[in-house]
C-alpha cells in the first residue's frame, strides 16, 4: 500500500513537472507576435548582410573570401573566441547567461554557383534574386546578424551559442567543415540547428541514407574509330544510364537514384572521348542504399567490358540512416512554433547538415527561413516576406532549446 | 603642395577607414551631419539594394549617415516608389525649389540636393552600381571627417591586378585618358593627378558646394574640380580608392555626347578665366553618323550644357539657412 502511494506520488510529481515545462514553453508561445514583430523590424538589417555576403563568390572549397567577412561580422557583433579554423569554418560563441550547455547554430558557407558566375544580387519588393541566395546564402545572413538580432528581440539565453559558418559542405565538400568541428570541438554540444535559406516551414529531423558520386567514361586515345559499334563517351554513359533506369527501385523503403548532372564532350561533330554522370542513391534503409550502390557498379563494370571504354565509379560522400524521432520534444516544439506562425510544419527527411549531428549523437534539426524558388539556377530567388516568421522560429526554437523544453526527459 | 606630394598625403584607400567606431565618434565630435544623395533615372533595378544596404550599414548599424535622399529626375519606373519602400526619403527634382524652374540633367539634382538636403558633407553616389558596398559612402566622406583642409573627395576605382614587374598603368575610362587628362594637362597640371576625375560618386562640404557654379549635364565634375582648385587650391582635393566598381558600360557614340558637353564646359570655363584666347561663338551641335543602305545619313544632337548658378546665390537658400541674419 505504502510503496502504491509512494508510485503515486512519483506520477503525479512527473505530472507536475509535466505540466509546468507546458506552461512555461506556453509562454515562449505567447512570446511569439512580439517576437514576429520584432523579427520584422530586423529584415532590412537581414537583406543588407545578405546583398553583402551574397555577392561573395563561395564555391565548395573556395569559400575563404565570404568566411573572413562573416568572421569579422562576429566580430563586429561582440562575439567571443572567433576564428577561422583550419577547415574554413568561421567560429564563434556567444556566451550564455549561465553557460553550463551550448547550442550549436550551423549554416553552410558554400553555394552551388562557380566563382566565376555574375553574383550580383537584385533587391526589389518582396523578393531577393541571384545565384545562391536560397542555399545557403540566406542562412549564412541570418547566421552573420543573428547576435544582433536576438539583442533586438531581448532575446537572452542561459546556454552558449555557438555560430558556425561551415566550409566544405556541398558536393564533394560532404560536410567536411561541420563533421571537422564536432569532432575537434572541446566544447561539448547539447543541441544543433541547421538554418538554411528555404523552405519556410520544412523541418528535417532525420537523414536519408545516400550515397553520392560520379560515374566516368573515358575512351582511350588508341580507340579504333573506323570500327564497327564505335561510340563515344556519351552513348556509353547513355547506355550506364539506362542499365540504372532497369534497377527495380522498391517502395518500401522508400529509395531513388537522381541524376544531378551529365558533363561530355566538345562540340557537335567530334565523337566524345570523355564524359561525367554524377548522381545520388537515397533510401530510407542503410542497406538498400549499398545494395543499389553495388549493382551501379555492376553495371558499370559489364558496360566497360562491352565497350572498351574505360569506365569509373567514384563514391565520395554518403550517409547513414538515422535521427530523432517524430515525437521528440525537438520535433513537437519546432512543429508546434510553426503552427502558431501560421506556417503549415512539414517534416521530412534529408541529406543535409543534420547528418553530422546524428552520426554523433546530437539531437538536431535543419530549419529554413523563408520561401524561394528557382534554387539551384542564377535567378535563385527568396521571399523578403516569409522572413521575418522565420526568424522568429528561429528566436523561439532557441529559447524552447535553452528552456530545457526539447529536451527528450524535461 | 605640389602634385608629387598631393598624390601621396591626399590619395587614399577606403580599408585605412575600416574602424567605423572610431569615424562616427569623430564625426559626431566635430558635430559634423552627413546627407547621402542619391540621383535617380529610372533606376528601379538597382536603388532597393542601394538604399537597403546604406540605411542598414551606415545610419542603424553605425550612424554615419544622418539623411538619405534619393532625387529623382522623373523615373517612368518605380524607383521612386522602391527607394519610398525601402526607407529612403524620396523627392522629385521639380517639387525642389519650383521657383527655379526645371531643368533635365543629373546636375540639376545635385544642385538641388544643396537646397533639400540639411548635412554639412553631401556625399553623391550615382544609383546604377551593381556590387553597392558601405565603403563607397564611407571613404569618401572619413577624409573630410579627419581632415578639416581637405573640402572635395572624389572616387576613383583601382582593383589591384598581378603585374609582373610591380608596375602597372593605372587611370580612367575612355574620356577620362582621351579628353580630361590632356585637357588637364595642358591647363590645370595639378588636376592630372586625379586618377578618375569623372566618376560620379563624391563627398563635398556644404560651405563649397553652396559656392559652386552646376553645369547640369555633362560637365559638372570637370567644372567643379577646376573651381574648387582655383577657389581652394589643391590641397583642398582628395580622392578615395574605392577598389571596383561594376556598372553599366556606355557605347562609344554616347560617350561622344559626354566629351562634347565637358568641352563645351571646359571651354566656357577657360575663357571666363582668360586662359584662352579669342574663341568663337561655340556650337552646341554634335554630329555623329549612321549608314543606311548606301547612304550616309548625319545625326544631329542639340547638346547644350546649361549651368545653375551658385547656390548661395538663391535667395529661397539664402531664406532657409538664415545666411541673411
Amino acid at each position: 500500500m505504502q510503496a502504491s502511494l509512494a508510485g503515486r506520488g512519483l506520477l503525479l510529481k512527473q505530472l507536475d513537472v509535466k505540466n509546468m515545462a507546458k506552461k512555461k514553453f506556453q509562454e515562449i508561445l505567447d512570446r511569439l507576435p512580439a517576437l514576429l514583430s520584432q523579427a520584422g523590424s530586423c529584415v532590412p538589417a537581414l537583406l543588407s548582410n545578405l546583398v553583402l555576403i551574397g555577392e561573395i563568390p563561395s564555391p565548395t572549397f573556395g569559400e575563404e573570401r565570404r568566411v573572413r567577412f562573416i568572421s569579422d561580422r562576429f566580430a563586429e557583433n561582440g562575439l567571443v573566441s572567433g576564428s577561422v579554423d583550419e577547415k574554413g569554418n568561421a567560429v564563434a560563441v556567444l556566451p550564455g547567461g549561465r553557460g553550463d550547455r551550448s547550442i550549436l547554430l550551423v549554416a553552410h558557407a558554400d553555394t552551388g554557383a562557380p566563382a566565376n558566375v555574375d553574383h550580383t544580387i537584385m533587391i526589389e519588393p518582396g523578393q531577393v534574386t541571384g545565384p545562391g541566395v536560397a542555399n545557403n546564402s540566406l542562412g549564412v545572413a541570418v547566421l552573420a546578424a543573428l547576435p544582433h538580432f536576438l539583442e533586438k528581440m531581448d532575446v537572452a539565453l542561459d546556454a552558449n551559442l555557438i555560430f558556425l559558418a561551415a566550409s566544405r559542405n556541398l558536393a564533394r565538400g560532404n560536410l567536411e567543415g561541420l563533421r571537422f568541428f564536432l569532432q575537434n570541438n572541446s566544447q561539448p554540444v547539447d543541441a544543433g540547428i541547421c538554418i538554411q535559406g528555404t523552405q519556410l516551414g520544412h523541418l528535417s529531423i532525420q537523414s536519408l541514407a545516400m550515397m553520392r558520386g560520379e560515374i566516368t567514361c573515358t575512351v582511350p586515345e588508341e580507340y579504333n574509330w573506323t570500327r564497327f559499334q564505335a561510340t563515344g563517351a556519351i552513348r556509353t554513359i547513355n547506355e550506364v544510364i539506362n542499365r540504372i533506369n532497369e534497377i527495380p527501385l522498391p517502395n518500401k523503403p522508400r529509395s531513388n537514384i537522381a541524376f544531378g548532372s551529365i558533363n561530355g564532350g566538345s562540340g557537335f561533330h567530334r565523337v566524345a572521348r570523355h564524359a561525367v554522370l554524377r548522381f545520388e542513391v537515397r533510401s530510407e534503409d542503410d542497406a538498400m542504399i549499398r545494395k543499389i550502390v553495388r549493382q551501379i557498379r555492376d553495371i558499370c563494370e559489364d558496360v566497360s567490358s562491352q565497350k572498351e571504354s574505360r569506365i569509373d565509379l567514384d563514391v565520395f560522400a554518403e550517409r547513414k540512416a538515422g535521427g530523432i524521432p517524430f515525437a521528440h520534444p525537438l520535433s513537437r516544439r519546432a512543429r508546434k512554433i510553426l503552427e502558431i506562425l501560421e506556417v503549415p510544419p512539414r517534416v521530412s527527411p534529408s541529406t543535409s547538415e543534420i547528418f553530422a549531428f546524428i552520426e554523433r549523437g546530437i539531437p538536431a534539426l535543419s530549419l529554413g527561413i523563408s520561401t524561394g524558388e528557382s534554387l539551384a539556377f542564377p535567378d535563385e530567388r527568396v521571399d523578403v516576406p516569409p522572413m521575418a516568421a522565420g526568424m522568429a522560429q528561429l528566436a523561439a526554437l532557441l529559447l524552447a532549446i535553452d528552456g530545457g523544453f526539447c529536451d527528450e526527459h524535461p | 603642395m605640389n602634385i608629387h606630394e598631393w598624390l601621396k598625403n591626399n590619395t587614399f584607400h577606403y580599408r585605412q577607414f575600416w574602424d567605423l567606431k572610431h569615424l562616427v565618434a569623430e564625426k559626431e565630435k566635430r558635430g559634423l551631419r552627413v546627407s547621402l544623395c542619391i540621383p535617380t533615372l529610372n533606376e528601379e533595378k538597382t536603388i532597393g539594394k542601394e538604399v537597403i544596404v546604406f540605411r542598414s550599414e551606415l545610419m542603424t548599424r553605425y550612424p554615419l549617415v544622418d539623411e538619405l535622399a534619393v532625387i529623382d529626375s522623373g523615373s517612368t519606373d518605380k524607383t521612386r516608389e522602391v527607394a519610398a519602400q525601402f526607407g529612403a526619403d524620396v523627392y522629385l527634382a521639380s517639387d525642389i525649389l519650383p521657383e527655379a524652374g526645371e531643368k533635365r540633367g543629373k546636375g540639376e539634382n545635385l544642385w538641388k540636393a544643396i537646397y533639400q538636403l540639411t548635412g554639412d558633407i553631401i556625399v553623391y553616389i550615382d544609383a546604377d552600381i551593381k556590387n553597392i558596398r558601405p565603403h563607397f559612402v564611407y571613404g569618401l566622406v572619413a577624409p573630410l571627417i579627419y581632415r578639416p583642409e581637405i573640402k572635395y573627395v572624389k572616387a576613383f576605382y583601382e582593383r589591384p591586378l598581378a603585374a609582373a614587374n610591380g608596375v602597372r598603368p593605372i587611370g580612367g575610362g575612355r574620356v577620362t585618358e582621351i579628353l580630361i587628362r590632356p585637357l588637364f594637362s595642358l591647363f590645370f597640371p595639378d588636376l592630372a593627378g586625379l586618377i578618375q576625375p569623372l566618376s560620379g560618386e563624391y563627398a563635398v562640404r556644404r560651405d563649397v558646394l553652396e559656392q559652386l557654379p552646376f553645369p547640369i549635364g555633362y560637365g559638372v565634375e570637370t567644372s567643379h574640380l577646376i573651381d574648387v582648385y582655383k577657389k581652394w587650391g589643391l590641397q583642398a582635393i582628395a580622392q578615395t580608392d574605392l577598389d571596383q566598381r561594376v556598372h553599366r558600360n556606355q557605347p562609344t557614340r554616347d560617350l561622344g555626347k559626354m566629351a562634347f558637353g565637358i568641352l563645351q564646359t571646359f571651354l566656357s570655363r577657360a575663357r571666363r578665366m582668360g586662359i584662352v584666347g579669342n574663341l568663337p561663338e561655340l556650337g552646341t551641335v554634335l554630329r555623329q553618323f549612321q549608314v543606311q543602305g548606301d547612304e550616309y545619313k548625319i545625326q544631329e544632337f542639340d547638346l547644350h550644357e546649361e549651368e545653375r548658378p551658385p547656390m548661395i546665390e538663391m535667395p529661397a537658400y539664402r531664406r532657409r539657412r538664415g545666411l541673411d541674419g
